[in-house]
Parts: structure tokens; sequence; C-alpha cells
């Protein structure tokens, strides 16, 4: 196991993109210490901003950070293999076009998580920011598979584009979850702050807590006692919505009907 | 700075020189027949020296680009040039930042790039662009063929006035060629229509798409321009429209002199589609290319495809939006006051995709099968069919038949099967890729100091690692690819630009732009054009002419007109 500590707190923005299992996995210490990384404007060696050390004689793709990382950038941006567990929060693009492999946050994580990704496991013990899952801006290919677990609260846009694999948040999400989704599945247990899935084309939204309203571009379809989300049951009852009808979408919301009295007057549409 | 290129195999078809052993020797910028003493020497043997790339249609600079650039973040993201001592940071892929454009061409060895739409009230911006693109040596056309006075003059005859007319605006916009862009069809576009053919009329003008092109042939001969007017064909990307294409060359055929060319068409690939709808679409390269070889007043440049993730961008505001119809993409469109429109929609060409695989078919098909490679000329009319950095595997292609092979193994088999290509034999060589991306395209622009390598020429020069003699381009095309993708040597005015992909030296590339000197003394016509402007226009009259002191190093090619 490698495991990494700032030397001290950082004032710029760090790109730690290069720093992934697959490139330590056959590289010595002294080579990993040597690694050049971009500390702002300046290409600095790995060593002049982290004290690094390794558990000796041991072939292992497991990568540890302690401390403060939040202004560090694209941890485990395209990483397809091994594990990284990060003890503290987190920068924004955690995760880019990741495909495979683990990555574990005990602490909160900053915007961009999983964006485009592919493949593997984000597990956030915390809170994390805006556009998990997404696209990059002005792309239309989101995260295609995979799981990003956020045990806190998301920010807004989660899902974004989004083209498969499943995102669950035990806690709220704000505004314009599951945005242009395709395809894909996104699980909120807590409440959201509306507009639930704007221009979106296919795929699935469930929420189990509260949500303002749902806009007048869905249309209710039925109550269901339950659904599924990747072969686990969750138990309902859930009003039904298809939209957006505005983009000729087929994509499907779940919302809790107990959480939500006041979706009432969608019944007499039934 | 005096240099002597040592035992290099040169090829220089406007000198008839085809791979022999030669010394190239170049003192102040230009090339010269005796070596100094103190001339630097580099052995450059087993090496190939061509003179620098002309690209004749590349969208490098101006609003339509730039306005690509802010469409498409997602573009750049992936593709980051970083700064070194010498070079500035950029960004880009199919529509990369100005700086970047120029070192990319750079590295590959073109030295002179013409850009080929420019909205005459967006010269100004295209010029600072052009400006801040480094090394290469540039132009640009102005667009002409919806602009209204040329309408007017043209629909009541005056071909006369027009020259005059047009000559003040290549001195007002620093242009280079007359270029027309689907003629009448952006016009009709300001009122939600279109023309589908040279011979529909063009809304509150009365003048037919015929009488334009006509029109402006006569100016261009008129006022002897050293380019032909530069056409892209009315109904364009419509499958059928082989027809409009051939009917477009047919309608100068009269006005052909000393056998030269009149036109030149472009993107030509665009404009061969057979068929009636998408389903039966097929390739039309066939009949073009009998027509092209059978004719001499018409150069063409083909527009290769190559499958990839691009962006399209033409002053063509109708066909843009047929094609964002068609892709459902994130589209621009615009309007450009009296003289043309535009529109972006970024695209991409799949392998699997029987449009695509066939239009990728047409695009070989025309520049094997015209014979002679002085009249088509190598383009992807970047970026709309593919970004400028795909040109070397396209040459790989037309050197290759085993590369064409390899490519359709993994294409759409009902377009393989309806294509033309498992016929051909035919591959080029070192020489026709040489007239095909150079000699040919500098002499169908009338650059008389480029695309060559003879006594007085301008010594840009391309050097690439490889030997013709040892090297089976149509076996080893991988070789071929490696050694056009990055330039051993080249030379920019005399100096090293770029040594094997690396930049070690950034100058400042020249603009070309037309004087005409008239024989008759000009005819006023400001006046005219001062009072349109209060009426019709958003800028000042004073204000439009780009002054020649804006351009970073202007060049005036001054041309003698018959009038």
């Amino acid at each position: 196991m490698l495991t990494l500590t700032p030397r001290q707190e950082f004032k710029v923005p760090i790109d730690l993109g290069c720093l992934i299992p697959d490139a330590i996995i056959k590289k010595s210490i002294d080579e990993i210490r040597s690694f050049r990384i971009w500390e702002g404007n300046r290409n600095v060696h790995l060593e002049t901003l982290f004290k690094i050390s390794k558990e000796a004689n041991t072939i292992d793709d497991t990568i540890h950070f302690t401390g403060d990382l939040r202004k560090i950038r694209r941890i485990g941006a395209k990483m397809s293999r091994g594990k990284i567990v990060i003890d503290g929060d987190v920068g924004s693009r955690l995760g880019e076009e990741m495909k495979g492999g683990t990555i574990i946050v005990n602490g909160d994580a900053d915007s961009w998580v999983g964006s485009m990704m592919r493949n593997g496991i984000i597990e956030v013990k915390g809170d994390i920011g805006d556009y998990a899952g997404a696209a990059y801006r002005g792309s239309t290919k989101g995260m295609k598979g995979g799981k990003i677990i956020v045990h806190g609260n998301a920010g807004n846009e989660i899902g974004c584009f989004m083209r498969g694999g499943v995102i669950n948040v035990d806690g709220n999400v704000g505004i314009y979850a599951g945005i242009h989704m395709n395809k894909g599945t996104i699980f909120i247990q807590g409440n959201s702050e509306g507009r639930l899935g704007a221009q979106m084309l296919q795929g699935k939204i469930v929420v189990s807590g509260k949500i303002p309203s749902i806009l007048p571009t869905f249309t209710v379809d039925n109550i269901v006692k339950k659904t599924k989300i990747s072969g686990e049951e969750i138990a309902g009852p859930f009003y039904t919505f298809i939209g957006d009808v505005a983009d000729n979408g087929r994509g499907k919301l779940y919302i809790s009907q107990t959480h939500n009295p006041h979706l009432k007057q969608y019944e007499k549409f039934l | 700075m005096k240099l002597v290129l040592k035992n290099g195999l040169v090829y220089d078809p406007l000198n008839q020189i085809n791979g022999e052993k030669m010394d190239i020797i170049i003192k102040d910028g230009k090339i010269v027949e005796k070596t100094d003493k103190d001339s630097k020497t580099i052995d450059i043997s087993g090496m190939i020296v061509m003179p620098g790339g002309v690209d004749i249609h590349a969208h490098i600079a101006g609003s339509e680009v730039n306005t690509g650039r802010l469409l498409r973040p997602e573009d750049h993201f992936k593709d980051v040039e970083v700064k070194s001592n010498i070079t500035r940071s950029g960004v880009g892929r199919s529509i990369p930042s100005t700086f970047t454009t120029g070192y990319r061409y750079t590295r590959m060895g073109y030295t002179t790039v013409m850009n080929p739409s420019m909205p005459p009230l967006e010269a100004r911006h295209t010029h600072e662009e052009l400006n801040d693109i480094p090394i290469i040596d540039k132009g640009a056309y102005p667009l002409l063929g919806d602009w209204w006075f040329v309408l007017e003059y043209l629909k009541n005859g005056l071909v006369e006035d027009c020259a005059f007319h047009v000559a003040w605006m290549m001195a007002a916009t620093k242009g280079y060629a007359i270029k027309l862009v689907n003629p009448g069809g952006p016009e009709s576009w300001g009122f939600g229509r279109n023309v589908r053919d040279i011979d529909d009329t063009v809304p509150n003008f009365d003048i037919t798409p015929r009488e334009i092109i006509r029109g402006l042939c006569k100016v261009n001969k008129l006022l002897n321009l050293p380019h032909t007017i530069h056409l892209h064909t009315t109904n364009l990307g419509v499958p059928g429209n082989y027809r409009t294409t051939l009917k477009t060359m047919k309608c100068v055929e009269d006005l052909a002199y000393d056998k030269k060319p009149v036109m030149h068409i472009t993107h030509v690939m665009f404009g061969a589609f057979k068929g009636k709808d998408w389903y039966t679409m097929s390739s039309g390269a066939e009949k073009i290319s009998k027509y092209v070889n059978r004719h001499r007043h018409v150069t063409i440049d083909t527009a290769q495809v190559v499958f990839t993730d691009t962006t399209t961008m033409t002053a063509d505001g109708p066909f843009q939006f047929g094609l964002y119809r068609l892709t459902g993409n994130k589209w621009v469109n615009h309007d450009v006051e009296t003289e043309t429109t535009g529109g972006i929609v970024p695209f991409r060409y799949k392998r699997k995709n029987y449009v695509h695989a066939t239009q990728w078919s047409i695009g070989l098909e025309l520049s094997l099968l015209i014979k002679s490679p002085w009249k088509v000329f190598l383009t992807t009319d970047h970026p709309n069919a593919a970004p400028f950095i795909t040109y070397p595997r396209i040459i790989a292609w037309l050197m290759s038949k085993n590369a064409r092979e390899k490519t359709m193994k993994k294409m759409n088999r009902l377009a393989v099967r309806k294509s033309l290509l498992p016929s051909i034999e035919r591959e080029y060589s070192f020489y026709e890729i040489a007239i095909a991306s150079r000699a040919g395209t500098a002499k169908a622009l009338g650059l008389k100091q480029k695309g060559h390598l003879g006594i007085g020429a301008d010594a840009d020069i391309a050097v690439y690692n490889v030997n013709p003699k040892q090297v089976d381009p149509s076996k080893e095309y991988k070789s071929v690819i490696k050694a056009f993708k990055h330039a051993a040597y080249t030379i920019k005015n005399g100096e090293i630009v770029s040594q094997k992909g690396k930049i070690v030296k950034s100058n400042i590339g020249k603009t070309y732009w037309i004087n005409v000197k008239f024989k008759s003394p000009p005819r006023e016509i400001t006046s005219d054009l001062k009072k349109k402007f209060k009426d019709y226009w958003t800028v000042e009259f004073d204000n439009y002419p780009v002054a020649e002191n804006y351009l970073a190093l202007s060049t005036p090619i001054t041309v003698e007109a018959e009038i």
C-alpha cells in the first residue's frame, strides 16, 4: 500500500491525474517520488508536495491518502484497477473517466465526482458537490456504467447526460437531478429540490423523500407498490411519471406517494 | 540565414523533378543557385524534400471558427498543447486555437494555408485571428456570391461595374479570391427559403445562381485575379446533387480561355451524391471524374472524410440547418446582414454508418479516378470532413491500396459493396502527392513563389524522413503516415521552424491580399455604397474597410486588370 500525506496546506489547485493504481503497480518508491505533477502552473515532483511511504516488498495496487486534499483534482482519473482510499475531504473531478476499481472517500468530495466514468465504484461517506456522473461541458457523453454511492447529500445537476450506471444518494439532492439523462438509474433516498429529469430521454429516477413539484412536461402514468434498482427491491408506494415529453423522452420518475401528499392532484388523471 | 540541404531526394513537380538527389541552397529566405562559404549544411540523405505544403481550403480563422470554438469545449478538453519556451499553449482538435493551428500545420510541413470563407463584415475579425496564427502564410477569400451589390450589378448586366466593386472589396477586406457559397442560397435563407438548382430564382433579386456564377467568373477574368472563382456548389449534401455539380461545371464551359481553369469547385465530395434519398444514396464520383477528366476549365478539391469526431461549419446556412435536423446536435445559425449566412453543427463520421462510409469512399474515388493530380487536390475542408491533422492518413490511403482495404474491412458492408474503390488499383506516387498537396494548389492559387523549389522561389520547404528507395508506400504505409505526421524539417522563409515535430522557431507569416490596378481610371462606386450603408448596415462605411497596417505582415499582390 502506498500512503501519501500532504507536506503543507495547498494554496493552488493540484492535478493528480497521473497517480493511479495502474501507474504505480510496477514502480519503485523512488520512481513514484519523482512523478511530475502540476501545482498550479508549476511542474513539480510528487515528493515535494507529499510525504510518501510504501509498505515494504508489497506488490499492491492500493493508494491511501490522508489529510486535507480539497485542492487536489482528478484523483483516480482513468484508473482501471485497484483501490484508492481517501481519509479526508477531496477536490473536484474525483474518478473522472474511471474504467474500473474502487475509490472510497471518508469525507466530502467536491463537484464532478465520477464524471464520464465507465465502470468501477466510487463511495463517498460525506457530501458531494454538483455534477456527479455528468458529462464534460459541451459533451453529451456522461457516465456510462459503474456506481456512485453517496452517504451524505449531493448538489445540483447530478447525472447530467448520464448514459448508464447507478447513482445512489442517501441524503438530499439539489435541483435538476438527471437533467438530459439518457439511460441509467438515480436513486435519491432523501429529498429533491425539484425540476427532476428535465429533458431526460430514458432512464429511471427514484425519489423516496419529498419533492416540491414535478415538471409540467411529465405525464403521470401509474401508482406502483415497489420498484427495483439493480435487483434490489425498494418499497413504495410510488407515483410514476413519464417524460420529458418536450423532448419525446421515455424516462421514468418514481416519486414516493407517502412523502408527497401535494401530488395527490395527479391521481385524477389516472 | 544561409542553409544547404544536402543529398535529399527532391520532388518538385512544377520543375519536373521526380525524386532526384539534389542539394537545395537557401539564402535570405529564397532558393538560390550558388553556395556561400559560411552556409550551414544539413545532411538529409535518405529523406525526401518537397516544397512546403499549400492548403487551398481550410477554415482556420474567422467568426464562424471562433463561434465553433465557443460551441465545443468538449473538443478542446482532450487535446491540450502545453507551452514551451518558443510556443504558446493552446487547445483543440477539430477547431484548434490560433497559435496551435500554426504549429500543427508547420509540424506537418505545411507553410501556406488559405482561409476560404470570410464574410466581408467579419473581415476585421478574420484578420485579427490570422495575425495570431504564427509561421504559416495565409490569405482569405471574401464571400461575394450573395453580396447585394454583386447581385444588383449582375442582374442589370453591369459586369464592369461589378468588377470595380469586387476590386474595391478585395482591398477593403484584404481578400485573395472570390468565394461563392451556394450562390443565392444564403440570401434566400433570409426569407426561409433556399435555391435548389442553379436555375432557381433568388427572391427579391430576380437573378439565378447560374447568372451569379457566370457573372463573377467574367469579373474574375476582367480583374486578372491569380486564383479562379472558388465555388461551394448549390444543393450541397443532398442525395442526387451530383447533377447540380455537373451543371455548375458546365455553365462556365464557354468562358474558358487559354486552356486554363476558370473555376475551382471546393469540397466536391459533398456535392457528389447519387440517389433519391438517404436510403438509395450512392456515389456520383464516377460521373464527376469523367467530366473533369475531359475538361480543363475546372479544378476541384475533395474534402476527404476521416472517421472521427469533428465540427461542420460553412457559410451555407440552409445546409447547416438541414444537418442539425438530421443529427439533432447542438447548432448555430447566423445571418450576416446583407452578405451571407453561417452555420455550425458538431458531427461524428462513423465507420458503420452507410452514408458516412459512402462519403469516405466518394472522396477517395474522386482523387483516384481523376487522372491528373493537377486537377484534384487534397483537402478535408477542415474541419468539415475531418480536422487537418488527419492529412497523413489520407496520404496513406491515396498511396496504398492495402491501407484502403484495411479501412474497408471495418466499414459498413453495404457501402463497401457499392463502392468503386475495391476495383481501383491506382496508387499515388510521392510525385503525385507533391502535386495534390502543394504544387497543384500553389499553381491553382497563382502563388508564383510557392509550391516549387526553383531558383527564386520562397524557401518554404518540407523534409520528410521516408526513403522511397527503401520504403514501399503501398505496403509500409504506416511509415509514410509517421513521416508526414511530423516533418523531419520544416523550413519557412529560409529558417528552420520545426524539427522532428518540435517547433524550434516561431515567426510571423505573411498575409496575402489582392491589389487591383486598373488601366482606365476607376469608377466612383463609394457614393452608392455610402448611401446603402446608411440604410442597411449596422456599421459605418468608414469603419468597414480593413486598413493595411491592421495586418501583421501585409503582402499585397498587385494585378493588372483588363479594364
